[in-house]
């Protein structure tokens, strides 16, 4: 069947009940209830702290079938994931849904586990490098399934992903199992997509290196979701999990990407006081915070909040007043996490309360202006961020689709050549976020905004940016870059990009 | 129209990821560099690069090429490849006299005859990088009607002078104004030496600000970030444009009021300051922030 975005979609695919195809970004009224995690009985005084991981998987009653899953706040220096699944293999245990919030570089050590069949599905926001080409070779029972940072939160909280056990790395915790992020060796800041796992898993296992004695505050997951806790040397190596202050690029091509976005905000009609925003965490939409910092200076305009994956220069605008707060779900650099734990203004928020459409409400909504990346566009102002020029998985869906949605102004940026290759292709790979809530493609050739978009063509006129048509932009690619062939596909089913609503958005075939 | 040279950016000629994005920045002309930039061994390489970029990408500035010097090996072959596609600009390096700019004036006449290109259409710049360059920089800068500028290559002549660069430009103050002269003698346009610390911004300013003062046209550039910095500076303030209309204003009321002396706030407004003023709107409509409408 053909689904709102245009893509066919399989009837039946493993791994879903039923397969609903994408309708568009607000069609899907949920009915029913949240579920919930088993009812938990502790005594008092009774000690949840194990001696081993080992211990800890025999506690939870983990067996053959079940899902597993793990919070990517610690990025590449996470230790927890590889040594927890190493431990499950020598069990004996197999057939595992992996569920992590994302998977990493550092990860690729699990590969002899899912060559051995200790895991057998994956449900995830992306993955890179080895991992990648293993998914996309569809190595697993299953597709893998590729959900949003919001989709994930939903997913989790209406039952689609029901996790069995959760372990989640804990920079600090107490010896009843209240954890945060902010403190201990390997501090990773916010704790936001482990929030979730914590609140709806079966058994909750923290594994820390920095147990402290009770009581811990702050708090990011209370005792009361917590069964286990086991004390190990090292769950991560500080030097992967946050970097030194990112910085803003000096590729003079990403600046000029990172300019034009920046007056696209300053003309759309959303740059006014209090207004609202979120930056990527890389090249040219990084970038950007230079530029509109500027604007925000010479016009003496202040934003209300800004969101997202935290970085250095969001915190410099922070601690010089022109964000009056930060909701912060993730945090890159080692600013962003010390920002965290000194400043009051800097709010940790849940996966759930930063993207879930199916809440009362995520932050996303309330966003003004977001700048995205792009792996591809095309000329319906699809975006891709999963799969790469020969169809393989490299990437992660992120919060791409759940801010585009949310964002009165959605704006991508993306080089218009990547080597030799066009960036704006007559349909992408595969489809991460609906053109239908992409408003504005930002390239270093020209500006081109989505045709449903009128107000916002009325007001860039002014705005001193080459606006062009999504096709003029292609056509400048393939003139410089030649048409590119297409990327030869089997049948074969190996990823499903969910919505963040739960809906096939679109498939993920194997190549040839 | 006032023809812009503000920033002339250099671009290494065997980078093709250089050469496919030289046109999106803003420079005012765009250099290809096929000499000091490019080593020996990339030396063809770098030829056909450039040519074929600039017989395939519509470049939106003034397209340039920097051959190498017309007594090197390489510099006639420079010029075979080069004038086959047309570049606007022809900038020869290391311009010592006269008879540099007429041979190459006279190889371009020639490949003008042969590809049926307008006789002249192909122009010429100059850089001086010696000090026996600069005695001759007269002679140099009117030695052929393709001139349209010449400019000084700061660090070959520093060598020369045998000083080095510093943060007050002392050093280079004489040859700046000598080299100002020669083109204002020859009615062409002076385009001032690269400043490499790309990431010095605030000398950089510094010393654009001074060469634009002294009355530089331009200043080449090795990076896209300088561009607009040194837009920048030579773009007239909303206060001079406005300065610069109320003097044309009262010019214009005085003529035809027969009036003899003409005086705007207490000072009074003779043949120069009309011209400036008159420079001053020109300026402003080429670099598009005052229409040609609006005169």
């Amino acid at each position: 069947m053909r689904n709102a975005a245009g893509r066919e979609i399989p009837e039946v695919l493993a791994g879903l009940k039923k397969v609903v195809p994408y309708q568009g970004p607000f069609a899907i009224r949920p009915e029913g209830r949240l579920t919930g995690p088993k009812i938990r009985m502790e005594k008092p005084r009774s000690e949840k702290l194990l001696k081993s991981i080992d211990q800890a998987i025999d506690a939870t009653g983990l067996a053959d079938g079940m899902t597993i899953s793990f919070h990517h706040h610690f990025r590449n220096g996470d230790f927890v994931l590889n040594s927890v699944i190493a431990a499950i293999a020598r069990k004996g245990i197999k057939d595992l849904t992996l569920a992590p919030s994302s998977l990493t570089d550092v990860n690729e050590a699990i590969i002899p586990f899912i060559e051995q069949g200790v895991i057998t599905a994956i449900e995830t926001s992306g993955a890179r490098g080895k991992l990648g080409r293993l998914l996309t070779a569809g190595t697993l029972k299953r597709p893998v399934m590729i959900r949003s940072h919001g989709g994930r939160a939903r997913a989790i909280e209406c039952g689609d992903l029901q996790i069995d056990v959760a372990f989640i790395g804990a920079p600090a915790c107490d010896l009843c199992g209240n954890i945060n992020g902010i403190e201990g060796k390997s501090a990773c800041g916010s704790m936001g997509y482990a929030m979730v796992d914590a609140a709806y898993a079966d058994k909750v296992v923290a594994i820390t290196d920095h147990l402290v004695p009770y009581p811990l505050v702050p708090i990011s997951i209370p005792q009361t979701q917590v069964d286990y806790i086991v004390e190990v040397e090292a769950i991560g190596n500080p030097k992967g999990i946050a970097s030194g202050a990112l910085r803003i690029s000096k590729d003079p091509r990403e600046l000029l990407i990172a300019e034009y976005a920046a007056k696209v905000i300053e003309y759309s009609g959303y740059f006014k006081q209090d207004f609202s925003l979120q930056l990527g965490s890389g090249g040219a939409s990084l970038a950007a915070a230079k530029f509109i910092k500027e604007k925000m200076i010479d016009q003496g305009i202040t934003a209300s909040f800004g969101l997202g994956g935290v970085t250095a220069p969001f915190v410099e605008m922070l601690e010089e007043g022109l964000l009056q707060a930060i909701y912060d779900v993730q945090d890159f650099d080692i600013p962003a996490l010390q920002s965290l734990k000194n400043n009051p203004k800097h709010q940790e928020m849940s996966a759930s309360f930063y993207a879930n459409p199916h809440n009362g409400g995520p932050i996303v909504n309330q966003l003004d202006v977001v700048i995205l990346s792009a792996t591809e566009m095309d000329i319906d102002f699809n975006v891709n961020v999963i799969t790469d020029s020969n169809g393989v998985i490299m990437g992660a869906s992120g919060g791409h689709c759940d801010t585009a949605a949310g964002a009165a102004l959605s704006i991508v940026v993306a080089p218009l050549l990547r080597g030799r290759l066009p960036m704006i292709l007559d349909r992408v790979n595969t489809i991460v976020t609906p053109g239908e809530t992409v408003d504005v493609i930002v390239t270093e050739r020209g500006v081109a905004v989505n045709p449903l978009r009128q107000d916002l063509r009325d007001n860039l006129k002014e705005a001193h940016v080459p606006l062009v048509e999504i096709q003029d932009l292609q056509r400048m690619a393939y003139e410089l870059a030649g048409r590119p062939d297409p990327i030869q596909l089997s049948d074969e089913v190996v990823g499903i990009v969910e919505y963040r609503d739960g809906t096939v958005l679109d498939v993920i075939r194997k190549p040839q | 129209m006032l023809k812009l040279r503000r920033s002339m950016m250099f671009v290494p000629g065997n980078n093709p990821g250089m050469l496919q994005n030289a046109g999106i920045y803003g420079a005012d002309t765009i250099i290809f560099d096929l000499e000091d930039s490019v080593s020996i061994t990339e030396k063809d390489s770098a030829r056909f690069l450039v040519r074929n970029a600039i017989q395939r990408i519509k470049y939106p500035s003034e397209v340039a090429v920097r051959i190498n010097h017309i007594a090197t090996p390489f510099g006639r072959e420079d010029l075979a490849a080069i004038l086959a596609v047309k570049p606007d600009l022809i900038r020869l390096p290391k311009a010592e006299t006269a008879k540099d700019i007429q041979v190459i004036d006279a190889i371009i006449t020639e490949a003008e005859a042969k590809q049926g290109f307008t006789p002249g259409s192909i122009k010429m710049m100059a850089a001086i990088e010696t000090a026996f360059g600069l005695m001759n920089a007269y002679a140099i800068a009117s030695a052929s009607s393709r001139m349209v500028a010449i400019a000084i290559g700061g660090e070959d002549f520093i060598a020369d002078l045998k000083t080095s660069r510093t943060s007050h430009g002392s050093e280079l103050f004489v040859a700046r104004a000598q080299l100002l002269l020669a083109a204002r003698a020859a009615g062409i346009q002076a385009i001032d030496t690269v400043y490499s610390d790309v990431n010095n911004e605030e000398t950089f300013i510094t010393e654009t600000t001074a060469i634009k003062e002294m009355g530089f046209d331009g200043k080449s550039v090795i990076n896209p970030r300088q561009i607009k910095l040194v837009h920048g500076i030579f773009t007239p303030t909303a206060k001079q444009i406005q300065q610069a209309e109320r003097i044309l204003e009262a010019y214009q009321t005085a003529l035809a009021n027969k009036s003899g002396v003409i005086a705007l706030d207490g000072k009074m407004i003779d043949g120069p300051i009309v011209a400036r003023a008159e420079r001053v709107l020109a300026y402003a409509a080429a670099v598009g922030v005052r229409k040609e409408a609006d005169k």
